[in-house]
């Protein structure tokens, strides 16, 4: 009975750890992979990079570039690889275009838009404060107001 | 009053792009291989491994390229409307069975019916990449000369058929 106690205690010690395996043969590879599909977007969950993404689609897009940076491709290749098939869309900075324009200014049309309504804005808000001038039976009135105020219990 | 016109009138445009944004599908990208050749392949048959299955056999005719899976929601949705389509006789479609079982895929076929003249097998989804395909189904329409014309993504209701794909293939076919 003892033997077999032992037997069960020293069992864990066959089962060997390995070391984990490193995502690629090749690390440098896989570095210009991460590089890469952080600027790309998964066609499938489309807020999701490249990178984030567990969708089998992007998971064979991820094989798909890992093969052509094997084949030495530039980056610049890899990427016309997938925008000639996906369009744009793949991509988290698209480019300068005709149909982009309005997508990359946009946000300072807005902002000079934004700015403008404000310069306007508070150059009425100045006028407004300095038109008022008081008369002097104003003045003593309203200083005889303030006073009554601070008496009050 | 007319402290509350600009407001007013911002909210206006606001709504304008909200109700606007909502009728768009943001599942639907432009295929930018529209226009373009078809992306060659060849591969095995599904029904016969033997056999491959080349996109140069198919040149000279209007045909339908229509990727599928047995393991695909949309595909059972749209199936009647494909068999429909074969039963017409009115265009051939060629089925891909994309990262798919082999198995699966012919026991799909068996019990739902097989609307396709040939299936071919793209078990790793390479070609399914070539072609742009993001989600299954997808059905592509190309021409006699090998061209990509119309993209669909998604099931192939009655009113696409209809409305888009019937009528551009009778075109395609006249020219």
């Amino acid at each position: 009975m003892r033997w077999l106690w032992m037997f069960i205690l020293f069992l864990p010690g066959l089962a060997m750890a390995y070391e984990a395996q490193p995502l690629a043969a090749n690390p440098q590879a896989e570095a210009r992979l991460k590089a890469l599909a952080v600027e790309l977007r998964c066609l499938v969950c489309q807020n999701q990079t490249l990178a984030d993404s567990n969708a089998p689609l992007a998971e064979d897009l991820r094989r798909e570039v890992r093969e052509m940076i094997a084949k030495d491709m530039s980056d610049k290749e890899i990427i016309d690889f997938l925008v000639t098939r996906y369009g744009d869309f793949v991509l988290y900075r698209p480019p300068w275009k005709l149909t982009t324009t309005l997508l990359w200014l946009g946000p300072f049309l807005l902002l000079g838009v934004g700015a403008t309504g404000l310069v306007f804005a508070l150059r009425r808000r100045q006028k407004k404060v300095t038109d008022v001038t008081l008369s002097e039976a104003e003045h003593t009135r309203v200083e005889k107001l303030l006073s009554e105020g601070v008496h009050r219990p | 009053m007319n402290r509350f016109l600009i407001p007013f009138g911002l909210f206006i445009v606001v709504v304008g792009f909200l109700a606007v944004g909502l009728t768009l599908n943001p599942r639907e990208l432009p295929s930018p291989l529209v226009g373009k050749a078809a992306p060659e392949f060849s591969l095995q048959q599904l029904h016969d491994p033997e056999k491959v299955i080349s996109s140069n056999d198919l040149k000279g005719k209007v045909w339908l390229l229509n990727f599928w899976a047995s393991w695909c929601g949309g595909c059972k949705e749209e199936h009647p409307v494909l068999i429909r389509i074969a039963q017409s006789g009115e265009v051939p479609i060629y089925g891909m069975d994309y990262k798919d079982q082999r198995s699966e895929a012919l026991a799909w076929l068996k019990e739902w019916g097989n609307p396709y003249q040939i299936v071919a097998v793209d078990e790793p989804g390479r070609v399914g990449i070539n072609y742009g395909v993001y989600g299954v189904p997808e059905t592509y329409v190309i021409d006699k000369a090998g061209v990509i014309r119309y993209k669909q993504i998604g099931p192939i209701r009655e009113d696409i058929l209809e409305k888009k794909i019937l009528p551009l293939v009778r075109e395609l076919q006249k020219q």
